[in-house]
């Protein structure tokens, strides 16, 4: 319903201060649009054919292109493609003539309007929060393209008709966007331009309309990452790091690995000692010849097999309140059958394709930087603090990246400080690249927390829900960083207990208990944050429930939804993939169905896995998934986020585990940190729902619901109920 | 230690380290960066290219072993096979982040060099060493066999 919504967001600052009156002024805005051009802001007058700069996210040039400057970055998710498509419809653009590129680091322009003043890709937020502000921005350049056409053609600009970045008019009249681009910037900006009724959508929604942006670059290994890029005289960096969590540096000698060829520097940083030299092979050879002795008090009695039995011990204790039965609530009914289980979830780290890595170049009294800035605005705080300079003068490029799962924004920048860490150290000599190598990378914490959960679920004597208990004990995300006052109210971290509460049932009598122990191991969000443990819990008990109900487990909770939207929601998906994957036909012998369930950041995700158990080792036949993500703007994006999301979640189900020995980590590489491999994926069906809701994400929502659908297979195989993850613990995958 | 290389049909010469793992040559030395860093012990596959037509973990071989052997990288990629599964990734979208994709791509050219028929079993087999964590598996599959087909009719040419 939000598409017929005014553009309340049109009228926000961007507009006003970035191209009030077009083309010169387009100069003038600071500083995003300075960014936007080429040529220096103190130089000369831009050149009668610049391109035509509307507003902060849009340039057409005169050679037809629309480039569409994106706020966010593109992890793979697709968000690149999708917020050219916004802009692009309302703009009427020929979408084989739109280009994007990133925009530069200006939280007052770029911010993510869900955020406050931050630039940041996170929560699955790209698309919904610039779902008015990108189509805005399209359909006020549109606009003014219009408006210069019937300048020139003297004819109403509502006889103007726009259609694949061409203007026409009944007389014959006919002008490319970009042979009236210079006429459009010389009007002002209009206010409150109209946007298009879904109806007269051109490209969000449409199947096959708008490709990704970024396949070709990709397909022909021309697109630049980090560790792809090259500037004269780069440096390339590698650290020793801490071997175990909180390590301080005692001494070094660097005699021996100053020796190596190539290597330049040795020189120690706050994150330990860096290797600096002419490449990856010579600064990898210093730093095995380099000696570092290392203070490891701090966690060397730090094992995960004993945190886990102190959070086992913890879950039987009462903890911080996040749930009790309100006043109103009716009374307890009487419990006639009660189920309780106990959670287990590791440690669990992002392991992105692309190791973490960023370049810097002190030069000038100007800090550059170069990598995939996710958490765009704190990145340029933190990145001037280390380099002692103004954030004017400071300036982030932000590159496509190697994937990110949430690794790539975290709260002390950890890449990009060590970078800029390192420049100075270095004194600027060089721009340098600091390169984690994959230990370093999967090693450094910032992990999925290590959660377990405490579940006491009771039935009625009619076998309906009763009551709740649910105790979790876990790391906050947010404890102590610079976004706590954002989410944790009165002790409780919002991250912990999303998914469990608020819930997307209607659970009578609810408690729930948090503990949230600190550890020196460092937390963070892992693709889907809290829901990627809560929906596991939440969607196996109710399956358990519904058994010993004697229920069927999809009709248990179409009973159990909250009222209202988020219930309906909930409810649709979940009967559109029962009707989809046939449930509750009959399979092939020896496969089982299972099904899940669950809202993720808005976007509600059904699953249904059929799994079988030949030599005792899982194996899942296929994975039919419905989606139910608001308007589904780019709907090829949205199922093979769902498809990423699926294999992601499988490959935690299955192998994802950090263990932690005597404070080190001991998983480091892909032979002990196993990932999904392309025999191991099943076959994924993606059912889109058409919904005319506000968009929502779908990069994270993917991956809840898949472990705990695989989980109730097993059960209804008989296979007795699975409560620690991941199941190669049990034997239960093939090694 | 000098010697000279064979990359994409070009001789280029190498002076410094035998040792010197392949990747960091092409990438560093050669400039060829479309072939990437994962894990520098020949479990992801981010890091193939093709010697002498086979896929190779570039990470894990020396440059010494190079003498004499023909190289090829995601740049060099030119054959009637190669175009075929690069257009079939394109048109199928298979990417996501995209950063493993050049190898993919060069274990499913080299799979398809050999066995224009691959079977789902042929691609498992092939591509079990290419890691994807965007896990676009599907898609991946779904490409080999859309390149398969059009190679085997008029429109691969």
């Amino acid at each position: 319903m939000i598409c017929e919504q005014r553009p309340t967001l049109s009228r926000r600052d961007f507009l006003r201060s970035c191209g009030a009156a077009g083309l010169v002024l387009g100069f003038a805005c600071l500083p995003a649009c300075r960014a936007l051009t080429a040529s220096p802001v103190d130089g000369p007058a831009p050149p009668v054919h610049a391109p035509f700069t509307p507003n902060a996210f849009i340039r057409v040039a005169p050679d037809n292109t629309v480039t569409i400057v994106c706020k966010h970055l593109e992890m793979g998710q697709g968000n690149t493609t999708g917020l050219a498509t916004l802009a692009a419809d309302e703009l009427d653009a020929d979408w084989s003539l739109v280009r994007t590129e990133y925009a530069p680091s200006d939280p007052k322009v770029y911010n993510n309007v869900f955020y406050g003043e931050m630039q940041i890709t996170g929560g699955s937020t790209s698309i919904a929060n610039s779902f008015m502000q990108m189509r805005s921005a399209g359909a006020t350049a549109r606009a003014m393209l219009v408006a210069a056409a019937a300048n020139a053609w003297h004819v109403p600009a509502a006889e103007i008709n726009t259609a694949n970045s061409v203007l026409t008019h009944a007389s014959g009249r006919r002008a490319t966007y970009g042979e009236m681009a210079a006429a459009a910037g010389r009007l002002p900006v209009p206010k409150d331009v109209a946007l298009k009724q879904p109806q007269h959508f051109t490209l969000i929604g449409k199947q096959k309309a708008t490709p990704r942006v970024d396949s070709l670059s990709k397909c022909n290994g021309s697109a630049i990452y980090t560790i792809d890029v090259t500037l004269p005289g780069l440096l390339t960096a590698v650290i020793a790091f801490p071997p175990s969590f909180g390590a301080k540096v005692i001494s070094f000698d660097s005699a021996e690995a100053m020796r190596v060829p190539g290597v330049t520097d040795v020189v120690q940083v706050p994150e330990g000692v860096a290797v600096v030299g002419t490449g990856t092979w010579a600064v990898l050879k210093g730093r095995r010849a380099l000696k570092v002795a290392w203070d490891e008090s701090t966690s060397a009695s730090l094992h995960s097999d004993a945190v886990l039995a102190e959070y086992r011990a913890q879950a039987q204790q009462p903890g911080t309140p996040f749930a009790r039965p309100s006043d109103n609530t009716p009374a307890p009914a009487t419990v006639a059958k009660t189920i309780e289980a106990l959670y287990e979830f590791p440690f669990l780290a992002h392991a992105a394709m692309e190791p973490m890595n960023c370049v810097a170049w002190l030069h000038d009294g100007l800090l550059e930087t170069w990598s995939g800035h996710q958490f765009t605005s704190l990145d340029h705080t933190l990145a001037a603090r280390a380099a002692n300079l103004p954030t004017d003068k400071v300036r982030l490029h932000t590159l496509v990246s190697g994937g990110s799962f949430g690794r790539r924004a975290n709260f002390v920048s950890d890449y990009t400080v060590a970078a800029v860490n390192i420049a100075v150290a270095i004194k600027g000599r060089a721009p340098v690249r600091v390169q984690f190598m994959r230990e370093d990378d999967t090693g450094a914490g910032m992990y999925r927390p290590m959660y377990v959960h405490a579940v006491k679920a009771g039935l009625d004597a009619s076998g309906n829900l009763a009551g709740w208990q649910h105790t979790i004990v876990g790391q906050s995300i947010f404890a102590g960083t610079v976004l706590g006052s954002y989410t944790i109210k009165d002790g409780i971290d919002a991250m912990s207990v999303e998914g469990v509460f608020p819930s997307q049932y209607a659970i009578p009598q609810m408690r729930g208990d948090l503990h949230s122990p600190a550890l020196p191991v460092p937390p963070l969000w892992w693709r889907s944050v809290g829901n990627s443990h809560s929906a596991f819990v939440m969607e196996t008990m109710m399956d358990e429930l519904a058994a010993a109900a004697g229920q069927d487990p999809v009709a248990f909770r179409l009973a159990l939804f909250a009222k209202g939207e988020k219930g309906e929601r909930a409810a649709g998906v979940l009967k559109l993939v029962a009707e989809k994957a046939g449930w509750g036909k009959p399979v092939r012998a020896g496969v089982a169905q299972g099904i899940a369930v669950h809202e993720c950041f808005g976007t509600f995700v059904a699953q249904l896995a059929e799994v079988s158990m030949p030599d005792g080792k899982v194996k899942i036949h296929r994975v039919v998934c419905a989606v139910d993500c608001g308007v589904p703007v780019n709907p090829d994006v949205i199922r093979a986020q769902m498809e990423g999301g699926i294999g992601f979640a499988l490959s935690a189900l299955y192998y994802g585990e950090i263990e932690i020995k005597a404070g080190r980590a001991v998983q480091r590489n892909f032979d002990r940190y196993k990932a999904l491999r392309i025999n191991e994926m099943p076959n994924v069906e993606v059912h889109v729902v058409d919904s005319n809701h506000a968009p929502t994400g779908v990069g994270e929502p993917g991956v809840p619901p898949l472990a705990p659908a695989v989980a109730n297979a097993l059960a209804r195989l008989g296979i007795p109920r699975v409560r620690r993850l991941p199941l190669a613990r049990a034997g239960m995958v093939a090694s | 230690m000098s010697m000279t290389l064979n990359v994409n049909g070009t001789r280029r010469d190498f002076y410094g380290d035998p040792d010197t793992p392949l990747l960091w040559v092409i990438r560093e030395q050669l400039g060829l960066t479309g072939t990437k860093y994962g894990c520098g012990i020949a479990q992801c596959g981010a890091c193939t290219i093709h010697v002498d037509g086979v896929p190779l973990r570039s990470c894990s071989a020396p440059v010494a072993a190079m003498t004499g052997r023909a190289i090829t990288t995601i740049e060099g990629l030119a054959s009637r096979v190669a175009k075929a599964v690069q257009k079939a990734w394109v048109d199928l979208d298979v990417v996501q982040c995209g950063y493993c994709q050049s190898g993919q791509i060069m274990s499913a050219v080299a799979l398809l060099e050999k066995k224009p028929k691959a079977t789902d079993e042929d691609i498992d087999h092939a591509l079990a060493g290419n890691i994807c964590r965007c896990a676009t598996y599907q898609r991946i599959r779904a490409a080999i066999h859309l390149a398969a087909k059009r190679l085997a009719s008029k429109e691969g040419a």
